[in-house]
């Protein structure tokens, strides 16, 4: 590493570090207005708008993007593919990472919080999707915090909890993936309930495989996007498997993701069909799906495919950075765009800035977690303890 | 549990109507399950109601509830639409009839009170009870403010307060569960002077409603709203004028909310089975060819040291051969 890439990685973390304070301070602010003033303090949610951006995005969006840690593990421990062994951790580190923030948001946005064990201790509401996302989400972030931790322990020099947890790797990941194939999918099936609600081009009997296929795109196109801000800002952690993967690891990702993205085009094409919907795509609203179809699904996939058939890497980076786009921009169709299409526009949900302000501020936890663990624990390479353990 | 008990019931009772008459039972609707037998539903005839509020006065009042920024005598809040609040749980709205501009339509809003509830099927901890008597009611003890049963229910009925910072409630019509318990009519319907609002057992209300169309057919427009909305609800409407003029959806079908998810919900134990399985083989299945890669490894190398091993002994011995042979 250059004298000149380590002042400008110093530079850009003092900007960083700016950024994050202001963040910190303003979420922290906003927290103390949210748990003293309720929910009407901070938010513009209303009883016909009662899922807001701490739902689409904090909730919907997190889960999403947090998929990496399944598809990466299960890519390389189920599928075999061990060249792509070096993308693991990170993957699972911004799993982790992900669903806690996710479990973190929903402390804003229920209610009341403390609760929030009730459906598991106190009473089942077995028929409710809801149930089944967070009873998913509970079991899988614990599987996420073992996957993760031997990372932590090996920081910790505890050799004998490490290895025991890394015996487990087979078992959680088929529970990971066992997990993530039911609550991803199920985030969408929450929406089933709503036929009326939700605009009959986003509502298809088939949006739990719509959500489940776009995690994997996500999942996928994280890891990309991770690994490129990785190389940018922590390539001095790296070891020299890590970087010599890490292209193969941009070329194999991008390669899955232009298959999935095309057969998710498909599905979603064959979601028209089947729904025969095809007469709301003349309308406003059928416009829009058809940005989201073509500019956010159509588009990556394509661009993914010339990025790999011309090993452009550049390219690939990009186009991931457009398929998680994509993916946000599908969630918040579902959530708030094409939810309650049908009521006039001065019922309709547009977020505080408050709203906007803790979302912000959650992301930014992530950033600050993920630099502290990245800088100190192996994540970005294998502990020389362990070299010969993969 | 209950629901699946609920459709077994309806089931034996289709079985047992069909075995009796001859025909299926259901088969118009798909429905089984008709409501808790002898519970009771509200009948709504909007071509008597005025307009007057005294039913959202009632109900202000034996709910508790605090009193509304205009007081009820005061007529203007109708000029605006209006929809259920933390403070008032059911609203009277008014509409034009197209066909009669100068004689407005009133319609009473308030929890519609489904036989198979969206709001108890989503509730994640069953906070939600569809009661004998009809009524759905809300238990707040347990209640974690997820709001999804907001985003379920097809009338937009249950609301919530945002600005309780400890203690926030869904708040919403008990169809006066205390008050039917112990034998009084709902605030309601005890209150309206016209008597617009008619309390009694659901099907005899169905039954009246029907006679009532067939006897006046010019003043009612033939349907009775919630007899199959949503797969039926314990507040009947029948109107001079069509649903929609008066802001009710049309469109929702008669599907009871609980089965918009069965699907989904019945794939769980069949991922929860299979995938362990699939994903055990595709793991095996990588396992073994880099075992083998791994054996046609070693093979090709033990060869090729065999090889290299043996290649100078059959050199000399080759010369050593070719020597004698030189010899004799």
């Amino acid at each position: 590493m250059t004298e000149e890439t380590i002042a400008e990685n110093k530079s850009f973390f003092n900007l960083f570090n700016i950024c994050a304070g202001i963040v910190v301070v303003i979420g922290l602010y906003i927290t103390y207005l949210r748990f003293t003033g309720g929910l009407a303090a901070v938010t513009n949610l209303s009883d016909n708008n009662p899922w807001g951006i701490w739902i689409s995005f904090d909730l919907l969006c997190g889960v999403a993007l947090a998929a990496g840690g399944y598809v990466t593990s299960a890519a390389v421990y189920l599928f075999g593919m061990k060249k792509y062994h070096s993308a693991v951790r990170p993957a699972v580190l911004t799993g982790f990472l992900g669903y806690s923030l996710v479990v973190l948001a929903l402390q804003y946005d229920v209610g009341r919080p403390w609760r929030l064990p009730y459906p598991l201790v106190v009473q089942q509401g077995t028929t409710s999707v809801l149930f089944e996302v967070g009873l998913c989400v509970a079991i899988y972030l614990t599987v996420l915090f073992v996957e993760f931790s031997p990372a932590a322990l090996e920081w910790l020099g505890l050799k004998k909890a490490r290895n025991l947890a890394v015996k487990l790797t087979i078992l959680l990941t088929i529970f990971g993936v066992v997990l993530s194939t039911m609550h991803q999918s199920s985030l969408g099936s929450l929406f089933l309930i709503a036929p009326s609600k939700l605009h009959p081009l986003w509502y298809s009997p088939y949006i739990p495989i719509y959500f489940f296929v776009t995690s994997i795109i996500a999942g996928l196109s994280m890891v990309i996007f991770e690994s490129t801000l990785s190389h940018r800002f922590f390539a001095y952690k790296m070891d020299e498997t890590h970087l010599k993967e890490a292209n193969g690891i941009t070329l194999g990702f991008g390669k899955a993701a232009a298959y999935v993205l095309a057969g998710y085009f498909a599905i979603k094409v064959m979601g028209i069909s089947a729904g025969n919907n095809w007469h709301y795509l003349k309308t406003g609203y059928g416009t829009w799906y058809l940005v989201e179809l073509i500019g956010f699904v159509a588009l990556p996939a394509l661009l993914y495919a010339i990025g790999v058939r011309e090993k452009n890497l550049i390219l690939i980076k990009w186009t991931s950075v457009l398929a998680i786009l994509g993916i946000i921009l599908n969630r918040f169709n579902v959530c708030l765009v094409a939810f309650n299409w049908q009521l006039p526009s001065s019922e309709r949900y547009f977020p505080h800035w408050m709203e906007i302000g803790i979302s912000v501020f959650i992301v930014m936890i992530g950033l600050i977690l993920y630099r502290f663990i990245a800088t100190r624990m192996p994540i970005l390479y294998a502990h020389p303890d362990y070299k010969d353990a993969h | 549990m209950s629901i699946s008990r609920r459709k077994f019931l309806g089931w034996v009772g289709a079985a047992g109507l069909s075995a009796t008459i001859g025909k299926s039972a259901t088969a118009s609707t798909h429905k089984h399950f008709t409501g808790y037998p002898g519970s009771f539903a509200v009948l709504h005839d909007t071509t008597l109601c005025v307009g007057c509020r005294s039913c959202e006065t009632a109900c202000n009042k034996v709910n508790d509830l605090p009193s509304p920024d205009k007081p009820f005598a005061d007529l203007s809040v109708l000029e605006k639409k209006r929809r259920t609040t933390t403070k008032a749980f059911t609203v009277v709205n008014k509409y034009n009839d197209p066909e009669r501009p100068k004689k407005p339509v009133f319609f009473k809003k308030q929890c519609n009170h489904c036989l198979e509830p969206a709001c108890a099927s989503v509730c994640f901890v069953r906070a939600f009870t569809k009661t004998k008597t009809g009524a759905v009611i809300y238990d707040s003890s347990v209640c974690v403010g997820c709001r999804y049963c907001m985003v379920a229910c097809p009338f937009e009925i249950p609301t919530y307060e945002y600005d309780q910072v400890l203690t926030p409630r869904i708040r919403k019509c008990t169809m006066c569960y205390p008050r039917v318990s112990k034998g009084q009519l709902p605030g309601c319907v005890e209150v309206c002077p016209m008597e617009a609002l008619t309390f009694g057992k659901r099907q005899d209300l169905i039954n009246f409603a029907k006679q009532r169309i067939q006897k006046y057919p010019d003043r009612y427009v033939d349907h009775i709203y919630g007899e199959h909305e949503m797969g039926g609800t314990s507040w009947l409407y029948i109107s001079g004028v069509p649903f929609k003029e008066l802001g009710m959806r049309e469109d929702l079908g008669v599907t009871p909310a609980p089965e918009l998810t069965a699907g989904a919900l019945s794939s769980v134990p069949m991922i929860v089975g299979l995938w362990p399985v699939l994903l055990t083989g595709l793991y095996a299945v990588s396992k073994r060819k880099e075992k083998i890669a791994q054996t046609e490894q070693e093979n090709a190398v033990a060869l090729a040291l065999d090889k290299a091993d043996a290649s100078p002994q059959s050199i000399i011995s080759e010369a050593t051969e070719s020597q004698t042979g030189e010899e004799s």
